[in-house]
């Protein structure tokens, strides 16, 4: 039993509420949802070394034991993604303060940005099936109302098919939650795991497995993208960024706890199909990257690769592999919130997003042109950045189980990330100053800190790989042992 | 023309008073029988919307002065807080206690956590079912 599992969620969901009932005081709600980040941060923080003290941990709650009643587990893996939700989320939400506008903060944006980490902390964190849905739900319902904040046409356009298509998607996903309940008759994630390496991964199990891998691909955008860059397109800068941070990595982390606990009896069907999925993700998403001309479009296009490449690790099953994959998706939540809060920031600067009316920034901005390069050359994966290690070991992984098309293709994805950022740093910051101080669509002040930030948090990613070495080994060795998982959960 | 409502509004007044206390019952049936805090918030909203239906919304406004918004984020406070009780105690989050008091009419009644738990969770459903139908009939 160990409380603090449920406070990253609690405490966002407690703050959200009183700060609905205050919604008229600006301060205050920028003070406590601040606060609220920074305390389930700390908590994270201490999870993060009970877990590297004492294994999983566990918290059944109202007492009633595994698997009747509702379990929060907390492994390496998932604390260490409530961790970082957590940093990337404070930091999303300083850039809000000055960017987001006085009338969307007294329409609730602060309770609805909270109540979105709650659900994403929730999935994280939760170890039944029913749970996970309820709490992709909660953050659902909180980015349908986020990307239609300020009610924009085209945000009211974007928003109504993400609403559509994530509807669908719930469905499906609801469905393959009551396939899965009538074959196994439980959704306590470590008793399916358990029930389900028991009695065999059938055919028919499998094919529920291939349900979910629809489910969570249209959540994280994996070939099933098609709804991505209109939608992360169109919403204010800071929710963009939590966006692109966030939501697609829930998406991602469930593919993991689904393939890694509970269907990993036939990888020669799932995993391979998985890997096809990455493949076709990373060069669609290359191509999308590579060919529009536009800032917003070319960074949404870079979260898609990034997600075929983050899965390409999963494929391999080795400690390399997920070795990698935990190390990447910990670096492109990161950087994904800092391309997007310097790409929001350029909008913002010139008042298009349109590459080519662009030039010559660095003069005028030459720590947001720096930060970014810096952020590129991570992102493609220079070392020491944080980017790295991430690569070198999917690409490893990948390669020791013989996937060498899967690990050529993901090398080729990032000379396609080089190429689309480097497009985008030359045309916006190179060149000819066209913008005298006067004509700058908008003031910068204030938004540089929080962009700073994440960089920081970034290169201690890349340059103390070593010290967090310790950490992403444990959560490797929990995700490719189900055994460790059910033992905390069932004992 | 204004809409002669004499007959909804003279049946309201009565019905109102039935359907609260009938939430009422079922509210405080729910601990061990079917009912409970969400279905007895549904019909209290129930109620609250047919006085809304048979009187006009600013009328209504002027004698029930609640911000339902509010109403729901503080029923969903209340259970939460409920929970914690339980980790205060040491025990896990959402465990709940009960006891047997003699009270001075009631006689020997049970006492549950589970009640204010209940509580919460009837706030929370008359503000979010009242605010809906609110939000609907205001636009316009």
């Amino acid at each position: 039993m160990n409380n603090l599992l449920i406070m990253p969620v609690i405490i966002p969901l407690i703050v959200g509420m009183v700060l609905i009932i205050f919604h008229k005081n600006i301060v205050l709600q920028r003070a406590l949802s601040l606060f609220a980040l920074f305390l389930s941060g700390f908590i994270a923080f201490v999870m993060m070394n009970q877990v590297r003290e004492k294994g999983i941990q566990t918290l059944q709650l109202g007492g009633w034991e595994a698997p009747f009643g509702i379990s929060f587990v907390g492994d390496m893996f998932s604390v260490l993604l409530v961790l970082t939700t957590c940093i990337v989320s404070s930091c999303c939400l300083i850039f809000a303060f000055r960017s987001i506008g006085e009338k969307n903060e007294k329409l609730y944006f602060y309770p609805l940005f909270l109540f979105l980490i709650v659900g994403v902390n929730g999935s994280f964190l939760t170890g039944d099936l029913f749970n996970l849905y309820v709490f992709f739900e909660v953050f659902l319902l909180a980015s349908y109302v986020l990307i239609t904040l300020g009610g924009g046409k085209k945000q009211l356009r974007e928003s109504l098919k993400y609403v559509f298509i994530n509807i669908v998607s719930s469905a499906f996903f609801l469905i393959g939650v009551a396939y899965l309940y009538s074959i196994t008759g439980t959704l306590n994630l470590a008793h399916l795991s358990f029930r389900i390496a028991e009695a065999g991964q059938d055919g028919l199990i499998t094919t529920i497995a291939l349900l979910f891998l629809i489910v969570f691909s249209l959540k994280a955008g994996l070939l099933l993208f098609f709804w991505l860059p209109g939608s992360y397109s169109v919403p204010p800068t800071a929710i963009a960024a939590i966006f692109a941070a966030l939501l697609t990595k829930v998406g991602i982390y469930s593919i993991f706890r689904m393939f890694t606990l509970v269907f990993y009896h036939e990888p020669q069907i799932t995993h391979l199909m998985i890997g096809i999925l990455a493949a076709v993700t990373m060069l669609l998403g290359a191509a999308g990257a590579t060919g529009y001309m536009d800032v917003r479009k070319i960074l949404t296009y870079n979260v898609v690769i990034s997600v075929g490449f983050i899965v390409a690790g999963l494929v391999t099953m080795t400690e390399a592999g997920i070795t990698g994959s935990i190390y990447y998706l910990i670096h492109d939540m990161i950087i994904k919130a800092l391309v997007f809060l310097i790409g929001g920031t350029i909008i913002l600067i010139t008042g298009t997003s349109d590459l080519r009316e662009m030039s010559g920034l660095i003069r005028r901005h030459p720590q947001l042109g720096w930060i970014f390069f810096i952020g590129t050359l991570s992102m493609v994966g220079i070392p020491p950045l944080s980017g790295f290690l991430g690569k070198v070991f999917i690409t490893q992984g990948t390669f020791e189980t013989g996937y060498y098309w899967l690990g050529g293709i993901g090398l080729l994805a990032s000379i396609f990330i080089l190429l689309s950022m480097i497009k985008l740093f030359m045309n916006a910051f190179w060149g000819e100053t066209i913008l005298s101080e006067d004509e700058e669509k908008g003031s910068i002040r204030g938004l540089l800190f929080p962009i700073a930030l994440l960089l920081v948090v970034s290169l201690a990613l890349g340059i103390g790989a070593e010290g967090i070495q310790a950490y992403i080994a444990q959560a490797t060795e929990q995700l490719l042992n189900p055994s460790l998982y059910i033992e905390a959960v069932l004992k | 023309m204004k809409p002669n409502d004499v007959i909804l509004q003279s049946v309201t007044k009565v019905a109102v008073v039935i359907i609260f206390t009938f939430s009422i019952y079922l509210f405080m049936n729910g601990h061990h029988n079917p009912g409970g805090g969400f279905i007895g918030g549904l019909s209290t909203a129930a109620a609250v919307v047919l006085l809304y239906l048979a009187f006009d919304i600013e009328k209504v406004r002027e004698n029930i002065r609640i911000d339902f918004k509010k109403l729901a984020a503080l029923g969903v406070l209340i259970a939460v807080c409920t929970g914690l009780g339980g980790v205060l105690f040491g025990e896990e989050f959402l465990t709940q206690a009960f006891g047997y008091k003699e009270l001075p009419i009631f006689g020997k009644t049970e006492l549950t956590s589970a009640l204010i738990f209940d509580t919460g969770v009837a706030l929370a459903v008359i503000g979010t079912a009242v605010n809906i139908i609110l939000s609907i009939s205001e636009d316009r």
